[in-house]
């Protein structure tokens, strides 16, 4: 943030808000612009609601269809959850063994990054057709796409780790234990949260895929119905409430982030 | 661990007396017929150190400058028990170095702060780790802050703080616990010339008031005669001693100390030396 004043300095929450138009305001502009252009065209050239909507149907189908919307976005933000706290469960100790121990960096890492090649989205079908059309396969589809961002950048983060650093709580006398509570861990949490923050958003996508192959509720497989109804407005609005919970589910994930290592956005803060 | 069993064999009365009051007196270290080689994957086996044998006595400040790749820093971390030695053997105090010493402090050149931790709570680190009462330290934890002129800093965090501050902080982490051994491993290397000479200035008065003994690695002769009760020159891989040298300067040294002509002619003797070896050359 180039117009960022310095962090020391109080701020009033005019000022602030000053401050965040001045640096979001180019970005809204362009925006609103888009949304006007849209609806202008849209009904200056009597686009019909089945190719495209103008943003106001957009809207007013969201209004209209609130309580079907909710309750099939509950659904998905469901399977998200689980498919990404499944991830962070397995993952992050998946990743602490890999630094830990030779035989799962040997054989658990390697095999890990082959897997990796494999299409995710491509093993969905498989899943449903083993686990049915409930919400074990979307949670699990959620789960092997956003579990390589986690892994991957728990390693790195551990492993970024000094030497020095190592030998220095070593001479003080600590053990592994206390080398990996006192020092790995929290080096590695900045970069375990990137990974999260990866994350969460391909759970997203992972749930939605899962939805799309076979589902019986969730904003996947409301888009389905919508799709086959020529129910364009609704196929919209469902695009809008996925958007709106990817874009509230990463910033629950930064939050926890500020909460957890405050430390780490005044270092970032002051480099930039 | 630190646990290693006392050597019996000469330095038992002295060993036992130090022992006890092992966080404050100040240890003599022993090298004796030092070897050390070990494997990289680049470039197989090195042979880092060859027959190193020296010692110094409790509460001498001692300055190792050699080459790059001499072995010093293997050798700083043969002395901490980091890391074992391939044969020869080492005493600190009375006891012989079988893993980590519980009466060092370290310092590196980085500064390796915990960017997590408030200034204070690093200094605190080693306090913690061996789970001592914070209570009866962190007055030490603070007086030392003081005394490098960080005590309003004691709530910040470390990325907060510039290279030499944070530097600072480092040494005063080593010296919480008032260790009878302090190990620095070129820790001035990465500031520039003034933070540095500062940085000179202030260990100088913390060694002469709390007299500790002192191994000092540096690439700068002058640094190490400026600091040094005596300066040991080391040859290139394998590290060998190749001369000890008793610096006679008044202290405390200062601004004139730089310009005295003995001053001058121990550096020029070191560079003579280093001439010697093919080290420097000047065609």
């Amino acid at each position: 943030m180039s117009t960022a004043m310095p962090i020391n300095l109080p701020r009033s929450a005019g000022a602030r808000a000053w401050a965040w138009f001045t640096d979001q305001g180019a970005a809204i502009g362009i925006l609103i612009l888009i949304f006007v252009l849209w609806e202008v065209l849209v009904r200056g050239l009597n686009v019909p609601n089945y190719i495209l909507p103008a943003p106001t149907v957009i809207l007013l189908k969201i209004y209209h269809d609130w309580g079907l919307l909710m309750s099939n976005g509950w659904a998905t933000t469901q399977e998200v959850l689980l498919g990404f706290g499944l991830s962070v469960v397995v993952g992050i100790p998946l990743a602490v063994g890999i630094v830990y121990s030779r035989i799962f960096e040997r054989v658990a890492f390697p095999l890990m990054v082959s897997l990796q090649t494999v299409p995710k989205v491509a093993l969905a079908p498989i899943l449903v057709m083993w686990f049915g059309y409930g919400i074990l396969p979307k949670v699990l589809v959620a789960f092997l796409i956003s579990f390589f961002p986690i892994v991957m950048n728990t390693v790195i983060g551990m492993r970024s780790t000094e030497k020095e650093m190592i030998y220095l709580v070593r001479s003080m006398g600590a053990g592994d234990l206390q080398t990996f509570l006192k020092v790995r861990l929290p080096k590695a949490l900045p970069s375990i949260f990137g990974g999260l923050k990866v994350g969460i958003g391909q759970a997203v996508i992972g749930a939605v895929v899962g939805e799309f192959i076979a589902a019986e509720e969730g904003l996947g497989y409301l888009q389905l119905i919508a799709q086959v109804r020529l129910d364009t407005p609704l196929l919209f609005a469902s695009v809008v409430l996925l958007s709106l919970m990817g874009v509230l589910l990463f910033n629950i994930v930064v939050w926890i982030e500020r909460l957890v290592i405050p430390w780490h956005r005044q270092i970032t803060e002051q480099t930039e | 661990m630190a646990a290693a069993e006392c050597s019996f064999a000469g330095h038992l009365t002295d060993g036992i007396s130090r022992a006890v009051a092992s966080s404050t007196a100040d240890v003599s270290v022993e090298i004796v017929g030092v070897t050390k080689h070990y494997r990289t994957a680049k470039s197989g086996t090195v042979h880092a150190l060859d027959e190193v044998s020296i010692s110094f006595k409790p509460g001498e400040f001692v300055s190792i400058v050699g080459p790059s790749g001499c072995g010093k820093s293997t050798l700083m971390m043969l002395i901490s028990g980091l890391i074992p030695a391939s044969s020869g053997t080492i005493r600190v105090g009375a006891k012989e170095v079988r893993g980590p010493v519980r009466e060092a402090g370290i310092v590196f050149q980085r500064d390796v702060l915990l960017d997590w931790r408030s200034v204070l709570s690093n200094v605190m680190l080693p306090v913690e780790i061996r789970g001592l009462d914070p209570a009866s330290y962190l007055k030490k934890a603070r007086e030392l802050l003081q005394s490098v002129g960080l005590a309003e800093f004691e709530e910040k965090y470390p990325g907060e703080l510039s290279g030499g501050m944070r530097q600072r902080v480092s040494i005063c982490r080593a010296l919480v616990q008032q260790p009878g051994l302090l190990l620095m491993d070129e820790p001035f290397g990465a500031l520039d010339a003034l933070t540095r000479e500062q940085m000179n200035l202030d260990l100088q008065r913390m060694w002469l008031r709390d007299r500790n003994t002192v191994l000092f690695i540096t690439h700068s002769i002058e640094e190490a005669v400026f600091l040094s009760d005596r300066v040991v020159v080391m040859s290139a891989r394998p590290g060998t001693v190749s001369e000890v040298l008793d610096i006679e300067l008044a202290r405390p040294r200062g601004a004139s100390t730089r310009s005295d002509r003995k001053f001058v002619e121990y550096i020029e003797r070191i560079r003579r030396r280093f001439f010697a070896q093919g080290i420097l050359s000047e065609s």
